[in-house]
């Protein structure tokens, strides 16, 4: 999956999200109204997307969007 | 060996018991109207039930199992054996389960006493008594299984108070010949302990006058140390790990695949982490029943009190492959897969009502 159809993807997990709101220089836990619940929505949409359960410290390592895309594809079985 | 099977062990009845008093969401003030929308819809809790102050576990429990005396679903001294499944007894000793016996009526030649466990701890109590009642030297059972969780999370810890109502149930087994193989895969990590855990009030940490001390854990996050604490996010992986490995480990212990069985009833925790399991295993929806809407996360209560909420009429009526599991606190988690044939009842109903 390529950066932008992963931030497409993403978008739509949020309700109302706009999209083009999320850029991969966004600083995801600066969107407007980010809760702890969100980042449980992120941790569901990785594992269901990718088969990878990102547990909180691999969340905490990340701050922005393309952090996050990274992340995955690391941890993507070669 | 995590799975393994018995035999000759029926449900015959299931009955579980809420409190009178409904909380909303939407009446809990720490939450913005924005975080109780996205509260209600990520993790699927609209109300929960909340027993009052001088109304414990035990008194759900009770009630529930004089449900199956006043219908003349069995007598009390057919009961060989009780077993009492909950994070909340009534004292620090003796067995709640002990005083369940006379509070019932039941026989002094009962065998009755505690398990400690909460999420996965309906499962195990199916396996305790499905493994005494198999040989035939015990006729019937009685499993009362739940929690008043409402009495150890704190209000001004938005991270754990809207999370749980209060229930309890009761489960009657039988020894029967005729039944099904009950196949469990079960499982446990205590590396996790700290995931959920009430810190101080027993021996590790006795109360002290430090456990009423009230501290800010993060913004909307107070609480003290004898408040349950709960890490929603440590809790999410876990079950997002371990469960659908166990549920088809289960499976497979058991010679079945999904489509062999006709409803999948798991521990209502969140009704994100439920779809996300339901989403890996490619589970139909119809098959896959919540309660969490209604009633919250009720711990040990929760796999029966879904069942009777949704399946009344089917378990009633029908034989079913029911596959049933629970995940939490321990960290504790373990499935079943088992048969029921028209239970002689599968009641819900409210602590309050006469």
């Amino acid at each position: 999956m390529l950066l932008e159809e992963f931030i497409s993807k993403l978008e739509g997990e949020f309700d109302d999200m706009p999209k083009g709101t999320l850029q991969p220089d966004t600083d995801y836990r600066s969107i407007k109204g980010w809760s702890s619940m969100h980042a449980l929505i992120i941790i569901a949409f990785v594992d269901i997307n990718f088969n990878i359960t990102l547990n909180g410290s691999d969340l905490k390592a990340t701050k922005t969007v393309s952090d996050l895309y990274n992340l995955v594809q690391q941890k993507r079985p070669a | 060996m995590s799975s393994f099977k018995t035999s000759n062990v029926s449900i015959k009845g299931l009955t579980v018991c809420v409190p009178g008093e409904v909380k909303s969401i939407f009446d809990y003030d720490l939450l913005s109207k924005d975080e109780q929308d996205l509260f209600y819809k990520t993790v699927g809790i609209k109300e929960r039930r909340v027993a009052r102050p001088e109304v414990t576990c035990s008194d759900l429990c009770e009630k529930s199992a004089r449900h199956f005396f006043e219908n003349n679903i069995t007598k009390p001294e057919n009961i060989d054996l009780v077993v009492f499944v909950s994070q909340s007894p009534d004292y620090f000793l003796p067995s709640t389960a002990v005083i369940l016996q006379d509070k019932l009526g039941l026989k002094k030649t009962t065998l009755a006493f505690d398990v400690t466990l909460g999420c996965s701890g309906y499962i195990y109590g199916l396996s305790i008594i499905a493994n005494f009642l198999q040989s035939g030297q015990f006729k019937q059972a009685l499993l009362l299984c739940g929690d008043k969780s409402t009495i150890s999370t704190y209000i001004e810890d938005k991270s754990s108070y809207p999370l749980f109502g209060d229930a309890g149930s009761a489960t009657l087994l039988e020894y029967d010949t005729d039944a099904e193989d009950m196949i469990f895969n079960m499982n446990s990590d205590g590396a996790g302990k700290n995931a959920i855990i009430i810190e101080h009030g027993h021996s590790r940490h006795p109360y002290s006058p430090e456990s009423d001390v009230i501290m800010q854990i993060e913004p909307g996050v107070r609480r003290g140390k004898k408040h349950l604490a709960l890490n929603g996010q440590d809790i999410f992986t876990f079950a997002l790990k371990e469960v659908s490995p166990n549920i088809n480990e289960t499976l497979k212990a058991a010679g079945k695949t999904i489509n062999d069985i006709d409803h999948f009833i798991l521990h209502q925790a969140n009704k994100l982490i439920n779809e996300t399991i339901r989403k890996k295993l490619g589970i139909e929806k119809e098959k896959y029943p919540y309660s969490i809407e209604l009633f919250g996360n009720t711990s040990s209560a929760s796999v029966p009190l879904t069942m009777c909420y949704v399946l009344e009429q089917q378990l009633l009526k029908e034989r079913l492959n029911l596959l049933l599991c629970g995940f939490g606190v321990g960290l504790s988690w373990g499935s079943v897969i088992l048969r029921t044939d028209k239970l002689l009842c599968a009641k819900l109903f409210d602590y309050d009502k006469p």
